[in-house]
């Protein structure tokens, strides 16, 4: 089933035309993957799909993104789309606060707030994101204090917490050592149970090991989008095959 | 290019002595000449020209430092909020404010305690009263906390606005939840500096608040702060001693200030990191 399906889609920042024309359908309970060289637009369309790019100013959009069939330009409500849709960063960003705030965050936003429920999804999110058992017994300690790849983990149960129903990663291992980089892997492929499941990445290898689907990206136009192994074995486009053999990008 | 950076060094390590061994000389010196005539009727309740009492001063330095905080504090901290989280950042009102606001604090506060005569104590017919200081000083201290908000808002990454809004929180909720407690170090830090300029003002105080050195009825009554009691008993010369004495009371005063406002924006902080 497409979980969202994307229709003519134009972006501009100003005068910049940043995405030309995408249509694609993303399918429920599977790793897409957005691979290309910087400045092609995977961000871009990503940050479309729960529309953070709402924060940016001169940012306009034509075109329709459906999600469950319904138009996430229409009058639907902003906040609800982004409790539907989560996203996890490059960089992380957690709080300044608790590990357990930080967790808790997103459920409190959406009016939860009983202790034992809270105390509930604050578990459960953190087993989800694969960091349960390195902080059930500091909990109060500050989120700061993990490690890069710790924090990652946190903000990816951060994000789970709210139980999304797609789940956006925007390059979520490029500020990561190896190690820190295979444990979110694993739990991505964990993930793709429960979450629709959408990444940018730099990395061609990671895209291979991750996804079931790629699209390849280029001055924003989907120049090739098949399952992962038929475009890295078999691509299609010209373009697409010097960029994955490393001609260029 | 070694010697040069021992002299170099040097200079550094004199400098950082001059700085010090000046500030211990002026509080050594006041202390010396003060301690001695800190007594008992200092802190009587009525001020007479026998007992010279400071004790109705430290009432009017503690209610204008209130006053003219709950005055300006939420106007300087919104206005804050306003150029950081809400104007686009093209606004040509944004750079007219920050205009207004740096001008205004580079005002020399006797021209404040001049507005102040002529707007609050003459137009408004306030007379010399609490209240008409306590505006006074909130229009000059407006820009400090307006500005110190601004920089603390700045400070805070772009990057926890972006995951706060990407869980499905709102704006006011970000700004209150994520936003504010990030910055308070900041905010506080530009109330603390905006109390010492109103703990040390006079200039702006003797037009606008007068002088009596009674503990006021209520806030239309004239009043004096701590400084303005030492720049009545120097300036009538009969009284230095006790002036002096007046100054270190003043100092411990504003100790007292400043440790409470570091331990309240550590508490603050602290609770923000661990809770």
């Amino acid at each position: 089933m497409d979980k969202i399906k994307i229709e003519n889609l134009d972006l501009f920042y100003g005068e910049f035309q940043a995405l030309k024309n995408i249509n694609m359908k993303l399918k429920e309970n599977m790793i897409t993957a957005f691979i290309g060289p910087s400045g092609c637009g995977k961000s871009t369309l990503l940050k479309s799909l729960n529309r953070m790019n709402d924060l940016i100013e001169g940012c306009r959009i034509s075109g329709k993104v459906l999600l469950d069939n319904e138009d996430i330009y229409g009058s639907i409500d902003v906040n609800m789309l982004r409790k539907r849709v989560g996203m996890v960063f490059q960089k992380p960003n957690p709080f300044p606060m608790s590990i357990y705030d930080n967790i808790a965050y997103g459920p409190r936003t959406h009016g939860i707030k009983s202790k034992s429920k809270l105390d509930d999804i604050v578990e459960r999110s953190l087993r989800a994101g694969a960091i349960w058992d390195e902080v059930k017994d500091s909990l109060n300690k500050n989120a700061l204090q993990l490690s890069g790849g710790q924090q990652q983990r946190i903000c990816i149960a951060r994000a789970l917490a709210v139980n999304p129903e797609v789940l956006l990663m925007d390059e979520p291992t490029s500020a990561l050592d190896p190690i820190s980089t295979l444990k979110i892997e694993e739990l991505i492929q964990e993930l793709k149970k429960e979450y629709t499941i959408v990444i940018v990445t730099h990395n061609m290898q990671q895209a291979t090991r991750v996804s079931d689907k790629t699209a390849f990206f280029l001055l924003g136009e989907v120049i090739e989008y098949t399952d992962t192994e038929k475009l890295f074995s078999t691509p299609k486009d010209k373009r697409t095959e010097d960029y994955i053999t490393g001609r260029f990008g | 290019m070694n010697k040069l950076s021992r002299i170099i060094r040097y200079l550094i390590i004199l400098s950082a002595f001059i700085t010090f061994a000046t500030l211990l000389f002026v509080v050594g010196y006041i202390l010396v000449r003060g301690i001695p005539y800190i007594k008992p009727s200092l802190f009587a309740l009525e001020y007479t020209t026998e007992n010279v009492s400071l004790l109705p001063a430290i009432v009017g330095t503690i209610i204008m430092i209130v006053l003219a905080l709950l005055i300006s504090a939420p106007l300087g901290i919104f206005t804050g909020f306003y150029l950081v989280e809400y104007a686009r950042r093209d606004n040509k009102l944004v750079e007219i404010i920050r205009i207004t606001a740096e001008t205004l604090s580079g005002i020399p506060s006797i021209v404040y305690g001049l507005f102040g005569l002529l707007f609050f104590v003459t137009a408004l017919s306030w007379g010399f009263s609490l209240i008409a200081g306590a505006f006074t000083l909130a229009i000059m201290i407006l820009p400090l906390i307006m500005r110190s908000t601004e920089e603390a808002l700045l400070s805070v990454p772009d990057m926890l606005r972006e995951a706060s809004f990407g869980l499905g929180a709102g704006k006011l909720r970000t700004i209150f939840r994520v936003v504010l407690p990030t910055a308070m170090p900041g905010i506080l830090a530009g109330i603390i500096l905006s109390i010492g300029r109103i703990v040390g003002e006079t200039a702006a105080l003797i037009y606008t608040a007068g002088t009596v050195a009674q503990i006021p009825a209520n806030l239309f009554d004239s009043g004096r702060t701590l400084a303005i009691h030492m720049y009545a008993l120097s300036r009538e010369g009969l009284y230095t001693n006790q002036a002096y004495a007046t100054a270190v009371v003043l100092l411990v005063v504003v100790i007292g200030i400043n440790a409470l406002s570091t331990s309240i924006s550590k508490r603050l902080t602290k609770g923000n990191l661990d809770g």
